[in-house]
């Protein structure tokens, strides 16, 4: 196995999919070749990195409001049926304000 | 008192459960939520926006890269959800559903926005830079501690912001919001394969961009 081979299984390798014949000679690639190992390990910080950290910020207020535009638009199209009206207070959505 | 206290909860299981509960092991709770809100139950289905609006955003804000955009996906997303509640079968788990909803709204807004700078989802297969691995070094343990966290997010941002939009989706989907191959697959209408190799391409090219910030000081670079 080579670098260009190691590289096409790299995905199935991240992700469990490889069967045992092969892994042996993935696991025999990674042992001898440095550059493949750095690859591996840099691509996986690069998933966990990303996994991470929440690169778009989604304050409270803008989640609020969303869902106050959200349900207006819902109750505009589909009403509650007439007796849910004054039992949606005691829903489980939990008091927002 | 406490004795009388105690015997309330006397059939409870012991006090050592785990501090904070994470796991949803039997039935997901969601099920009975759709279910509600399918009876018509709006705080039911309010219940299902408060709890999937952020990642429904963050998927529309990776694919679109514009936060206005995906403050109105976001929006779109549920009401459409709202509308065809009936067609959700629960054959999926509600949140694939509904990002798989945010993906094909998050793709058209692509479309018509038709900037240069945007390639359909088969073109941008084409282009192999970065898939091929040229930075070989070693990454700095911990990158979180070596820039802000303000910093970090540019960084961030701006790597997958510069992927295709085919990769950064497939990307998004299965790396970040931890859809399976086959409903990443689904969600954006390719084959297993595609979406195999658009993942390898995302991480591999991710990676290479990353690592010029990452790299750990060698010799050479002094
Ligand atoms: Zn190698």
């Amino acid at each position: 196995m080579n670098c260009t081979d190691f590289l096409a299984k790299l995905t199935d390798f991240f992700d469990g999919n490889i069967e045992s014949e092969l892994m042996a000679e993935v696991s025999e690639h990674l042992g001898h070749c440095r550059h493949c190992e750095v690859v591996v390990d840099t691509t996986r910080h690069t998933i966990d990195i990303y996994r991470g950290n929440e690169i778009y910020e989604f304050p409270d207020e803008l989640s609020q409001r969303l869902r106050s535009a959200v349900m207006a638009r819902c109750e505009g199209v589909k009403p509650a049926p007439a007796q849910a009206e004054g039992a949606e207070s005691v829903g489980a959505a939990g008091s927002l304000r | 008192m406490m004795a009388a206290h105690n015997s309330t909860f006397a059939e409870l299981p012991p006090p050592a459960a785990p501090p904070v509960p994470v796991a949803v092991v039997e039935e997901h709770p969601d099920v009975a939520l759709v279910a509600r809100a399918k009876a018509g139950d709006t705080s039911a289905f309010e219940q299902l926006v408060k709890q999937y609006d952020r990642q429904i955003f963050r998927t529309a804000n990776h694919i679109t890269q514009n936060r206005e955009d995906a403050e109105d996906i976001t929006q779109d997303v549920f009401f459409k959800a709202f509308q065809k509640l009936e067609q959700f079968k629960g054959d999926s788990k509600f949140s694939t559903w509904l990002v798989r909803i945010a993906v094909n709204e998050s793709l058209m807004r692509l479309r018509k926005r038709k900037t240069s700078k945007t390639v359909s989802m088969d073109q941008d297969v084409e282009t192999d830079e970065g898939s091929i691995p040229r930075d070989f070094a070693e990454w700095r343990p911990n990158p979180e501690q070596i820039y802000s966290q303000s910093e970090l997010g540019d960084i961030l941002r701006k790597t997958i912001g510069g992927l295709p939009p085919g990769f950064r989706t497939v990307f998004t989907l299965r790396d970040i919001e931890n859809l399976s191959t086959e409903e990443t697959a689904e969600a954006l209408g390719l084959s297993v394969p595609a979406v195999k190799s658009r993942l390898l391409r995302a991480r591999l090219q991710l990676r290479e961009r990353l690592s010029r910030y990452f790299r750990q000081k060698t010799e050479a670079t002094k």
